[in-house]
């Protein structure tokens, strides 16, 4: 027979004994008892970009592509490539961006989700291009927070060994 | 000044406003009561089952008329089934409230969930098809760890482009918050500093300070309300100097994970009349919504509201990463089936979704509460504080259209699914003026409240819900 798991008032205290044991008893102020288990949950996901795809293909590439809607009378050019334009509805083709542009914004993350917290700090940063009607969300890099300004000409690096992941192209400071 | 940072072409991405749509509101609907649970870190001795049944056992109590067997069937939200790890658990709501086998259906919109399941409920006794529907919503976010549960919070990002950056709504929120700054007090306050750099952190320095008031505001109301997570006496300099989460936002500038439940009982006038002599009446609904994605965000005109001229805003690019179209959309659609014009003179309060005191003020502007680019001033001058509670810092016009007076997001807690609906809960008791009754406490009712809004909001803007409520007796 198995011991029964300690008892705790605070709801941190129970964490904690879960890290530990992997459970744990909880008494609420009513002295109300409830037992509390842990258990992982982990997956590997099978994830297809799809009409995305030509994108990721091209970072490896070194290549950075957006997309320009193909209806004469539009043309509306897409910093984040997207199959279809969202103002006409039309088929878009893909094209090459500058890789040149400047910040629209940006901001230092000091925390992230769970999976990117040992990269912190790291910069996001909106990209704007010339010529270009939508933006580009990227991670900013070689530069710390008090580099970085609304206005600042960055310039796109690709990562020479692609895991065909967003993460394949960043910007740093224009030179 | 400096050239302004602009994408081209500046094409307009989105059509016009649309032109007004004819009073089809079908019947009058009446919210006649709700509860809710206290919101807290974690409630490890309740299930969300048992959650949402204390909230509605709160919300029949002293309605004698109102017995499940009145009700016709419910709605009922929550956000994510990576918290609950329980798929079909509105069914499971369902069942442990002894609704079956009465019709119901699970509603979920982002941050919106609770806002967007008042309105199904609204929307089913409207049409007809209901005389009582029952919204009920929870969210249990304590089963994982923080920095995990905003993981799952971030998978309602696009996961082809956004998520693998960093899947951080903070940052993204972040990136908003800094372009508005740029914008509304770089461009005016620091207009005359000749270093671009240099006026853009005097620029962000000044924001911060200004957001801060907005944290100190919520989190000081809610000391009065006991429903609330977070209640807390702060100043300007405590927010300020708390953990930096993503610059320029810090730690106390955000809402946090809750557990919670909250009801609302929604139903049509002959129900309404016979269940209580305070009902409070729907007169308005609107939903808005915008691109998933920050970066495509359009760079159009402003979609106005009555009160505005286009002139207000001959030159600003709309929405941009600044400001929710969402946001603006939902509150037209809402002001405008209400019959309300001018949104700060019309209305007595607002319960809106502070996730973050950022977007807090830039959802000032999106509901016409001021102009764009007067968010900041409009904080300054006190007009979303309550009149009578000492801050710590001068509010001349507090009380002109209190924001958040039971402490909003931020101090009361972001369980997902049930904060929609708490919204709908506090602005009922408010406007029935039951607020004391409620709380034991009698300093957050405002006197005479007639008219007031709920606002939530889903994404980064790219949902948005905004419904009115009105005292529906004399």
């Amino acid at each position: 027979m198995r011991a029964r798991p300690p008892t705790f008032q605070k709801f941190r205290d129970v964490q904690a004994e879960l890290e530990r044991s992997g459970a744990a008893i909880f008494r609420s102020p009513d002295g109300n008892e409830s037992l509390v288990i842990r258990y992982p949950y982990s997956i590997q996901y099978i994830h297809s970009y799809a009409e995305d795809s030509p994108f990721f293909l091209g970072l490896a590439e070194g290549r950075l592509r957006g997309s320009r809607c193909t209806k004469k009378s539009c043309g509306f050019v897409f910093g984040t490539p997207r199959g279809h334009c969202m103002v006409c509805g039309s088929a878009t083709e893909w094209i090459d961006l500058p890789t040149r542009g400047r910040l629209h914004s940006w901001t230092t993350c000091h925390f992230g989700s769970e999976a990117f917290l040992k990269e912190t700090p790291y910069n996001l940063g909106l990209v704007e291009f010339d010529g270009v009607g939508s933006l580009l969300l990227v991670r900013v890099k070689d530069a710390v927070e008090s580099d970085l300004y609304v206005g600042m000409p960055v310039e796109a690096r690709f990562d020479p060994n692609p895991k065909y992941s967003v993460t394949d192209v960043w910007f740093v400071p224009a030179r | 000044m400096p050239a302004r940072a602009k994408p081209a072409p500046r094409r307009r991405a989105t059509p016009g406003p649309r032109p007004p749509k004819p009073a089809t509101k079908g019947r009058n609907v009446y919210m006649v009561t709700g509860g809710l649970t206290k919101f807290a870190k974690a409630h490890p001795s309740m299930d969300f089952r048992l959650m949402v049944k204390r909230a509605y056992d709160y919300a029949l109590k002293g309605i004698p008329n109102l017995t499940a067997d009145r009700i016709d069937g419910t709605r009922i939200s929550y956000f994510s089934d990576h918290f609950s790890r329980q798929l079909k658990a509105a069914s499971m709501v369902q069942d442990y409230l002894g609704m079956n086998p009465k019709g119901s259906v699970r509603i979920e919109w982002g941050g919106a969930t609770g806002g967007e399941c008042f309105q199904a409920a609204y929307e089913a006794v409207a049409s007809g098809r209901m005389d009582v529907c029952l919204a009920a919503g929870y969210e249990t976010m304590s089963r994982v760890a923080t920095w995990k549960g905003n993981e799952f919070i971030a998978l309602a990002s696009d996961t082809n482009f956004d998520f693998p950056l960093g899947g951080f709504y903070t940052g993204y929120y972040a990136l908003m918050v800094v372009r508005h700054i740029y914008e509304y007090l770089r461009r005016s306050r620091f207009a005359h500093v000749k270093d671009e750099r240099e006026a853009q952190r005097l620029a962000i320095k000044e924001g911060c300070r200004i957001m801060s008031m907005v944290s100190v505001k919520n989190h000081r109301n809610a000391l009065h309300n006991p429903y609330a997570q977070y209640p807390k006496r702060l100043t300007v300099d405590d927010v300020l100097k708390s953990e930096m989460i993503s610059y320029p936002l810090t730690r106390e500038q955000i809402c946090t994970m809750s557990d919670g439940a909250a009801v609302t009982v929604l139903c049509d006038e002959a129900r309404a009349r016979e269940f209580t002599d305070r009902p409070i009446r729907i007169t308005g609904v609107g939903c808005g919504t915008d691109t998933m994605r920050l970066a495509d965000r359009p760079f159009g005109t402003v979609p106005l509201l009555a009160h505005e001229k286009a002139s207000d805003y001959a030159d600003l690019p709309y929405p941009g990463v600044h400001s929710f179209r969402a946001g603006r959309a939902a509150g037209r659609e809402a002001y405008r089936m209400a019959g309300i014009t001018d949104p700060n003179r019309e209305l007595d309060f607002i319960e809106l979704h502070d996730a973050y005191a950022s977007s807090e003020i830039q959802t000032y502007e999106d509901l016409g509460l001021c102009r764009y680019g007067e968010g900041y001033s409009f904080v300054e001058r006190g007009d979303p504080f309550l009149k009578g509670i000492d801050y710590g810092f001068p509010t001349p016009k507090a009380g002109a259209i209190p924001v958040n007076p039971s402490g909003g997001l931020i101090a009361c807690g972001h369980p997902v699914g049930a904060t929609g609906l708490m919204q709908a809960v506090f602005a009922f008791w408010q406007l029935q003026g039951t607020v004391g009754q409620h709380f034991g406490d009698r300093t957050l009712q405002l006197a005479g409240a007639k008219r007031g809004a709920i606002h939530s909001h889903a994404g980064t803007g790219s949902s948005v819900t905004v419904s009115i409520l009105e005292r529906g007796y004399r």
